[in-house]
């Protein structure tokens, strides 16, 4: 009979560096062009927007105890700074918006072109797009401008 | 095409003399990254992975990396250099400035210095059933004639076979960081290259690993993934048209059938113009 091979056990697996970036790869686009920025900015936006809600909600509900109430929370919603929090929440409401659209379009396989051979430089679907984003986000500024007319104005 | 002018980011001359900063890491002593530096010679036509090899020969042969066709077509040599997942044969150091910077890939478990563990990554890879899947089993089984498929066909896919499952679209992927359960753009991209092949009727199949939401709708299309790919597969592109199939199916039809025999005997017309074969001489 064979005897059995002395292999040395290992004890212990060797511990591994986790190279993992958690959130910090979602906040930081380093290097990567704009589309990368515009994936924070989407997500900062979405979020701003939701913490705006429950103040919209509360603000809103004060018409319901009587018109002095109402009267008393719009002297106090057009202080400067107050407005200028509106200014925000138009800017994260119309990019949000605006670029929500372009992910829209882009999540369901539009306006991306069409597969193609990769010969280098190599084709980059969200390049082909540039002209697209670049238009929309014009639109965005021309959508804000406006509002800031008609906020400042009123 | 633009024309290549070079040094696109620093200007390095030949002869000169590069710093090398490696991030090391020893599982048998290190519990956290270990910063280390050579000054290298520069050579004509230097990669990163020859700096590292100038290095392993000449200052200190302890240092741990992968690779293996020094060519950029095997994916082994995924490192974090200079800000960016690249290859690091695929690296010409005077694109990079005098120093160069070299982590092992995020967003993986490093083994030892520039050693990623890439297990998960062929894990995910195999998990979205990377093969023709079609019903016809006794054709499949027992293969009469070859399935039938135009050039136009093929161009719907074939950018997407260029993968060389290298991992830096999971290195450069914002959903990746966070989320251990998400497929990632290679798997995900991979999916869609044989759900695209018309010999394919796998559809089905694979919505079950990839229609969910750590598949194809844990990426909100940033887009890394493709600036990262050293091959033009373009994940993000491969991802949204997954998507899209899921919504209304695949861009074929019905799986393509075995192309038709010739009769036998058959010659085209013009195979009787062609210069015969000389007659053996042994
Ligand atoms: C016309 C209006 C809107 C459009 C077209 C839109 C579109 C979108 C789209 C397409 C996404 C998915 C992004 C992705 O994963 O690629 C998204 C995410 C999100 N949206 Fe909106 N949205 C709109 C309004 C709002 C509003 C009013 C809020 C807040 C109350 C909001 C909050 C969010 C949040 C928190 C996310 C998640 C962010 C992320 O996963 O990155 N959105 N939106
Ligand atoms: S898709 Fe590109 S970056 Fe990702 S594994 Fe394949 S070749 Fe590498
Ligand atoms: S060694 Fe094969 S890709 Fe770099």
């Amino acid at each position: 009979m064979v005897a059995e091979a002395q292999t040395p056990v290992r004890t212990q697996v060797p511990s591994r560096l986790s190279m993992r970036l958690g959130l910090r790869g979602w906040v930081y686009a380093g290097r990567y062009p704009a589309e990368r920025y515009l994936y924070i900015l989407h997500r900062l936006c979405g979020l701003g927007l939701i913490l705006y809600l429950p103040l919209h909600v509360w603000v809103t509900g004060r018409r319901l105890q009587g018109p002095e109430a109402w009267q008393q929370t719009m002297a106090i919603l057009s202080r400067p700074v107050f407005v200028a929090g509106e200014i925000l929440v138009l800017a994260a409401f119309v990019f949000h918006a605006i670029n929500g659209f372009r992910l829209l379009f882009g999540h369901l396989g539009c306006a991306l072109g069409r597969p193609e051979y990769p010969v280098y430089p190599y084709p980059v679907a969200l390049h082909r797009q540039r002209r697209l984003t670049t238009a929309l986000m014009v639109l965005a500024g021309a959508f804000l401008a406006a509002g800031v007319w008609g906020l400042l104005t009123k | 095409m633009a024309e290549i002018t070079g040094n696109p980011e620093g200007s390095v001359p030949e002869g000169g003399i590069l710093t090398l900063r490696v991030a090391r890491y020893d599982p048998e002593r290190d519990r956290a990254a270990r910063p280390q530096e050579w000054k290298v010679k520069i050579l004509p036509g230097m990669t990163v992975l020859d700096a590292l090899f100038a290095v392993k020969e000449e200052q200190d042969g302890s240092l741990a990396f992968r690779c293996s066709c020094r060519m950029g077509v095997c994916g082994s040599c995924g490192m974090f250099i200079n800000g960016k997942p690249r290859l690091a044969c695929n690296t010409q150091v005077n694109e990079l400035g005098p120093v160069v910077e070299v982590a092992p890939l995020p967003n993986h478990d490093a083994i030892k210095d520039l050693v990623p563990d890439l297990a998960l990554t062929f894990r995910r890879h195999r998990a979205v059933l990377p093969y023709i899947i079609r019903n016809d089993v006794a054709e499949m089984e027992s293969p009469t004639r070859e399935f039938g498929q135009t050039p136009e066909e093929l161009a719907r896919y074939v950018q997407f076979s260029y993968c060389l499952k290298c991992s830096l679209c999971l290195a450069a992927c914002p959903t990746v960081s966070t989320s251990e359960q998400f497929l990632g753009p290679q798997a995900l991209a991979q999916a869609y290259r044989f759900v695209a092949d018309t010999r394919d009727a796998g559809l089905g199949e694979r919505a079950g690993v990839v229609d969910a939401s750590h598949g194809v709708f844990g990426c909100h299309l940033a887009g890394a993934c493709s600036e990262a790919c050293p091959k033009g597969v373009d994940p993000a592109l491969g991802i949204q048209l997954l998507k899209r199939s899921l919504f209304v199916g695949p861009p074929h039809r019905a799986p393509a059938q075995v192309v038709s025999a010739f009769p036998e005997g058959y010659r085209t017309p013009e195979a009787a113009e062609r210069p015969k074969a000389p007659p053996p001489s042994v």
